[in-house]
């Protein structure tokens, strides 16, 4: 996150109209001085609550009963109580959370242990029927009832792992506990290693950053649209001014209507990163004339048809691909040699002179033949080859990765994350 | 401006606008700093309405920019009243030239725009400049000075600068993503949907009639759609909508056809309609 000292002047300023007492109106006024966008929200407040904690040390009653928290808990989570389940936040960790024992260095706090023994989602029979008996909720808000429970106790998951990183961070220190154990925000997440949950956020910041390139791209175009001086049509304009130029005559651009073509790596070894750009291919869509997508395992398909403009589906799109592409031959490694030779073979037509060909993949051929020659006919009949890489640059070329024998073939390009992607396809995509 | 956070919210509050903590918060050090305010957030949480409210609390003029895409210098900041001054000239024919030339460019033929107009003058002023990031980026070129240094120079007269300076709110859907020069002058405030309790306040306090039970369902209803990841979920607003055509509709409780048949009112795609009914087992449509 880029804080200056502007931001900081404005931070002290803010603390001083506000005062301390108030934990959260601090949390605000922080964050109203501090961000400049919504994005950094999510690892703001874990860290505000790191350096501003609720309190000190573990709570003063001695550690609670399982059964008797459960219970507590079930209570809590009937009347949606935030607050109370925060408080039960706090026993629960120091009653349940503690690992290691003795040895420092060695102990601490584990939300995922201190869960595991609680066991809060096994509690959603327990709440619905006590909110269903204590109020008399008529038969159709009952069908809300189970996802909003489910949303109760994941906000006390929420809080359990915010209160363990409390404990945590007054054993090792803030800095440290601040640097490790808050997570990137979701621009930053690794493709490679994006978990579901995470995967569903990535999803929300690709909506804006599409955007975002559409706006960018239409901004270029309308300014390339004008063109050079027409000297020709100028002077001749001249005339009627006695040879004065008075008015210059721009010479009209031919609309070039850009053409892309994508190569996506849709193997499971890299998920993520495909599911992510399929995302980011569909929002394009509609801003490119001609955008072709091919996915390949070891076999490659064309599956433009399947990515419809306006299907907000995420979900389903690459599960759609995986049914309904021929992808795999006889066996579910990726094999880049194979998909590139049959891609030249079958769709070779479809790479022109002003196709801008992206290829999204790790390059791990799974040992098999990478194939150059294909790649190399690609590049030759298209405007410019550009190769997305999930991986780290460091990691290029070890194993079964054929990386450098393709970067010398095409342009490759480090895209791990969603930043680095906006970046890459703005720098890279034609106009 | 404001005495304390609580003062906000309390002040808001009496002209119609529930603030939750967050919201109350920002405004109060906007106030306190003197430093602009961006507002964002999705369609129809209030972003608008909170400036409003703000002038009406301060008992200040609203002066409003409407951005879209084009807007320029003369729409956003002054212009010259051409016709007018081309009548000055015609009306002093026998003037020495010297004369007529600096009368010309004189406050009298000047037409203020909104943000000239939030600069000027000694009243209290909110300035609203609304949808930013429907305006090019030219504009936002043309909003630092403004929003910075509170001056606006106009060439032919020199630079004016605000004797009091306006309350600026800065709205915008982040359809484009603003510039970082932007945002660093501004407080940054992201108002997003209510939680369910300061919902359940809005609903009943824009729609009176509206019994207890009955406003909390349509809250839990509204509460759930957005969980669903549909292309829009609703807003505020449309939930103020829908307690209203229920209202009309006579409906006392929240059964299954009326859910069905209202829920156009809600969901503005199709696609979304027919994933909501599924979702909720609403039947065929």
């Amino acid at each position: 996150m880029r804080i200056g000292t502007g931001e900081t002047v404005d931070a002290a300023r803010a603390v001083e109209a506000l005062g301390l007492a108030d934990r959260e109106l601090l949390r605000e006024g922080l964050a109203a001085t501090l961000l400049h966008g919504s994005g950094g929200r999510a690892v703001f407040d874990p860290v505000f609550d790191l350096y501003f904690p609720r309190g000190v040390g573990g709570p003063e009653n001695p550690p609670a009963d399982r059964e008797d928290l459960r219970d507590r808990l079930a209570d809590a989570l009937t009347a949606g109580d935030t607050s109370l389940l925060g408080q039960l936040a706090i026993e629960a960790v120091d009653g349940f959370g503690r690992y290691g024992g003795g040895s420092p260095g060695s102990d601490g706090w584990s939300a995922h242990q201190a869960l595991d023994r609680i066991r809060p989602q096994t509690l959603l029979a327990r709440v619905r029927a006590g909110i269903l008996a204590g109020s008399g909720i008529s038969g159709f808000a009952d069908r809300l009832l189970d996802d909003e429970i489910r949303r109760r106790i994941e906000e006390f998951r929420r809080q359990v792992g915010a209160e363990a990183r409390r404990r945590v961070a007054e054993r090792r220190g803030r800095d440290e506990i601040a640097r490790r154990a808050i997570a990137p925000s979701a621009d930053r997440v690794d493709f490679l290693y994006a978990g579901r949950d995470r995967l569903a956020e990535l999803r929300g910041t690709v909506q804006p950053l599409a955007r975002k390139l559409a706006t960018r791209l239409a901004a270029r175009r309308r300014r390339a649209a004008r063109g050079a001086i027409d000297l020709r049509r100028t002077v001749r304009g001249s005339l009627s001014t006695g040879g004065v130029p008075v008015k210059p005559v721009l010479r009209r651009r031919r609309p070039v209507r850009p053409e892309l073509v994508l190569l996506c790596d849709v193997s499971g070894s890299v998920s993520g990163f495909s599911d992510f750009t399929m995302l980011l291919v569909q929002a394009l869509h509609d801003q490119f004339s001609k955008v072709r997508v091919f996915a390949f395992v070891n076999r490659i398909d064309e599956v433009t048809g399947l990515l419809r403009h306006g299907t907000a589906d995420p979900e389903g799109l690459g599960a759609r691909i995986r049914e309904q592409a021929r992808l795999t031959g006889w066996h579910g490694s990726s094999d880049y040699g194979v998909a590139l030779g049959e891609f030249t073979e079958r769709y070779g037509d479809a790479v022109g002179p002003r196709t801008t060909v992206f290829v999204l993949g790790d390059a791990r051929t799974n040992m098999s033949d990478p194939n150059l020659p294909a790649l190399r006919e690609i590049a030759g009949r298209a405007r410019r080859v550009y190769w997305l890489n999930p991986e780290p640059r460091a990691q290029w070329g070890t194993g079964d990765s054929a990386a450098p024998a393709y970067a010398g073939q095409a342009e490759m390009h480090e895209c791990r994350n969603a930043r680095q992607l906006a970046v890459l396809i703005s720098r890279l995509l034609p106009v | 401006m404001f005495t304390s956070v609580d003062d906000v919210s309390a002040r808001l509050a009496e002209t119609g606008y529930l603030a939750s903590p967050a919201v109350a918060t920002t405004v109060f050090l906007a106030g306190r700093l003197g430093k602009p305010l961006l507002v964002e957030g999705p369609a129809g949480v209030g972003k608008t309405e909170l400036a409003k409210a703000v002038a009406r609390i301060v008992g200040a003029r609203l002066v409003r920019l409407q951005c879209y895409e084009g807007v320029d210098e003369s729409r956003a900041l002054y212009e010259w009243n051409h016709a007018k001054q081309l009548l000055r000239i015609s009306a002093g024919r026998d003037e020495a030239w010297d004369e007529t030339r600096t009368d010309i460019f004189g406050e009298e033929f000047l037409l203020t725009r909104p943000l000239l107009t939030a600069i000027r003058g000694e009243e209290a002023k909110v300035l609203l400049i609304d949808e930013t990031d429907k305006a090019d980026v030219e504009m936002e070129g043309l909003l630092l000075e403004v929003l910075s240094d509170f001056q606006v120079t106009i060439p032919e007269l020199g630079t004016i600068t605000a004797t009091r300076r306006p309350f600026v709110v800065l709205t915008s859907n982040a359809t484009r993503e603003l510039s970082e020069a932007l945002r660093r002058r501004c407080l940054f405030l992201h108002i997003g949907f209510p939680d369910e309790e300061l919902e359940r306040r809005i609903v009943r306090l824009k729609v009176p009639e509206i019994d207890a039970a009955l406003a909390a369902s349509v809250v839990r209803v509204v509460g759930a759609l957005r969980a669903m990841d549909l292309r829009k979920a609703p807003s505020v607003a449309e939930t103020v909508d829908w307690a209203r055509t229920l209202l009309a509709l006579g409906a006392g409780t929240l059964g299954e056809t009326v859910v069905r048949d209202s829920l156009g009112v809600l969901l503005k795609h199709q696609e979304d309609v027919l994933k909501a009914a599924a979702k909720l087992d609403l039947g065929a449509l």
